[in-house]
């Protein structure tokens, strides 16, 4: 069976100034099979948002292909994505709920919207019906419906967030960091709710996000990106327990721990390079990194496979 | 003494839709060279209660009962050119989200030489120097440079280097640090706690660190205290609260907190929310409707203040 998505060599670069271009996504290839959650991880400026956006097709890419189940969506222009037929079917679930909901429209609406935009349902019965379906999944009582975006609590903004995506069924819900403005008593609830709507629905995931203990628990594959590049993807448990990437290495070791000692933390020194006109010999992750040699400068490593399933860019992996 | 002492203290904001009760009979005592932590979920009064310390509370705010004492100050009592002596100089506050809480027309360094005008008396000549070495010892690369930068010229972790050395400035011995990491990147805040740890002990300076990473206070405090709804739920050496915390509030966030060990199913979430804090009838217990350890009795006698071991205390008719 084909992959729901599929990355070939996607390219994301903007212009800065006249000559200068920044390369926000360099070269990322990478799928997700249906039915798989995959976690996308890194630091902030380190490419997350805009991949993000290249594959919900908010963003057009400069160069390669995006596959939706075998089929190049990477052509059609971002602005015209919405009136396909591939909308409905990869979704988005936004960071803050507070501030991605329309605060003028009621619970009920946010959630009908898509159904009446994009799926052409107009009669308020079955509007009615199945947007009561999707807040029972999401475990919204039915009589917060009428509710506008300030009279929810930030857990139930979640889930108008999340039952407004997958009210239309998608194969692909992409999640930008779904509780990272949350509580974790709150946080608690969403992740299972997040893990029981995969069960149930057989949706696929991509799930970016800063928090790494979340990935591991919510993920069965990893994406680790820095500076535009993936370095390393694998089975999320096989990432996490041996990490073949310095960079992957120092960002596990930097999770703080209950009885964890800083003390014993390698801290990673310095800021990252600049996107801007990266040097092609150059390991992007060179001048933070604590193992690196001549040789990164003078070779930039590409993805091999360390195991199966898992590969990480690094000469000494 | 303790360089901090509040006792006994209780909030409230009057607003238009009713009273709410922020605060109510908080003790918090914190030591010269020690660093606390406060947790809690957001809306607990974490934050209010170190505005409250530093007296830089909304016009809302009424404090109803109870003392705040600073190195031998009555807080409460100060008048404000008193407290403005001491804010900034001994007592200061680190915030969270730095890019907004850094003034974003002003270059970095001469925000810091506002600071060092108005509390020191340092000879103007001097000022730069001082700020350059102000921006080294946060250790920003290349401070010479950074002294001309603008804010939205630094990065997030910059940013709150930059505003630690703001901070920092002129020696205080208490700082405030108010989610000091919340929205920087996990490998720069593993760098942001070192340096504010770093500092601390340097100058044996005391910390408060608010956050709602217990994870994180775990590592860097030595002694945490709980709060739910506006009320100290537990306080304890870091090391006991994890080994054994009393309170089932204290136990459920743990509980919920993800780590490596846990899977989704092993994770627990805590029912309900904060009851609303404008509530005439509040019990005296604020967790009783979300602990599954209540029983007929709570609520309905004066909330006890447990006394365990050493500097351990709980506050619950019926503690784990």
């Amino acid at each position: 069976m084909k992959p729901v998505l599929e990355c070939v060599e996607v390219k994301k670069h903007f212009a800065v100034g006249r000559r200068s271009r920044l390369h926000a996504v360099d070269d990322v290839s990478f799928d997700i099979a249906a039915g798989e959650s995959v976690g996308l991880v890194g630091e902030s400026g380190c490419g997350k948002s805009t991949l993000v956006r290249l594959v919900t097709r908010m963003l057009d890419p400069s160069a390669g292909d995006i596959l939706y189940r075998g089929r190049n969506i990477g052509f059609i222009p971002a602005r015209s994505f919405a009136g396909t037929q591939f909308r409905p079917k990869i979704q988005m679930v936004f960071q803050d709920p507070s501030d991605s909901l329309n605060p003028r429209y009621t619970a009920f609406e946010a959630i009908a919207e898509p159904l009446s935009r994009l799926a052409g349902v107009q009669e308020a019965k079955e509007l009615r019906l199945q947007v009561e379906e999707a807040a029972r999944r999401v475990g919204l009582p039915e009589e917060l419906l009428p509710r506008y975006p300030h009279q929810l609590s930030g857990g139930q903004k979640a889930r108008v967030g999340i039952a407004r995506a997958i009210v239309l069924m998608p194969d692909l819900l992409v999640l930008d960091e779904p509780t990272a403005a949350l509580d974790v008593s709150v946080q608690a609830t969403i992740l299972k709710l997040l893990a029981q709507l995969k069960r149930e629905l057989g949706m696929s995931y991509l799930f970016v996000s800063h928090d790494l203990n979340v990935v591991r628990m919510l993920c069965d594959r990893v994406i680790v990106m820095y500076l535009g590049r993936i370095v390393e993807q694998g089975p999320a448990q096989q990432v996490f327990d041996a990490p073949a990437h310095p960079y992957t290495r120092a960002l596990i070791n930097a999770i703080p721990a209950v009885g964890g000692r800083p003390e014993a933390r390698e801290v990673l020194a310095g800021e990252p390079r600049s996107p801007i006109d990266p040097d092609p010999r150059v390991c992007r992750f060179f001048g933070r990194c604590p193992r690196q040699v001549d040789r990164c400068r003078q070779e930039e490593p590409v993805l091999r496979e360390v195991k199966p399933g898992h590969w990480a860019a690094c000469h000494f992996a | 003494m303790s360089l901090l002492e509040i006792r006994d203290l209780s909030l409230e904001f009057r607003t238009r839709s009713g009273t709410v009760h922020a605060l109510e009979h908080i003790d918090l005592a914190v030591d010269r060279g020690e660093t606390v932590g406060i947790v809690g979920e957001s809306g607990s009064g974490k934050s209010v209660l170190s505005y409250a310390a530093m007296r830089i509370l909304d016009p809302a705010a009424r404090i109803t009962r109870g003392a705040i004492n600073f190195a031998g100050l009555d807080v409460l009592a100060a008048s404000e050119h008193d407290m403005q002596q001491l804010r900034g100089r001994e007592m200061a506050m680190i915030f969270q989200s730095p890019r907004t809480a850094l003034n974003p027309i002003r270059r970095a360094g001469r925000q810091i030489e506002d600071v060092l005008r108005v509390h020191t008396t340092t000879l103007r000549a001097a000022l730069k120097e001082k700020a350059i070495e102000a921006l080294a010892r946060v250790r920003i690369p290349d401070p010479e440079r950074r002294y001309s930068a603008y804010p939205f010229e630094l990065s997030g972790g910059q940013c709150q280097r930059v505003m630690i050395a703001l901070a920092l400035a002129c020696n205080p011995q208490l700082l405030i640090a108010d989610e000091p990491t919340t929205g920087l990147d996990v490998t720069t805040q593993a760098a942001i706690m070192e340096l504010v740890r770093d500092l601390a002990r340097a100058r044996s300076m005391a910390t408060i660190l608010i956050t709602h990473d217990l994870a994180l206070a775990s590592e860097y405090c030595d002694r945490i205290v709980v709060m739910h709804a506006g009320h100290v739920v537990e306080e304890a050496p870091t090391a006991t609260l994890f080994r054994r915390p009393r309170h089932p509030y204290t136990a459920q966030l743990i509980a919920s907190t993800p780590t490596p060990e846990k899977t989704i199913a092993s994770l627990s979430s805590i029912p309900g929310n904060l009851p609303d804090l404008r509530r005439t009838d509040l019990p005296s217990c604020r967790f009783l409707a979300r602990c599954e350890r209540s029983l007929a009795s709570c609520g309905t006698q004066p909330l006890p203040s447990v006394s365990l071991a050493a500097a351990h205390r709980v506050h619950c008719f019926h503690p784990l």
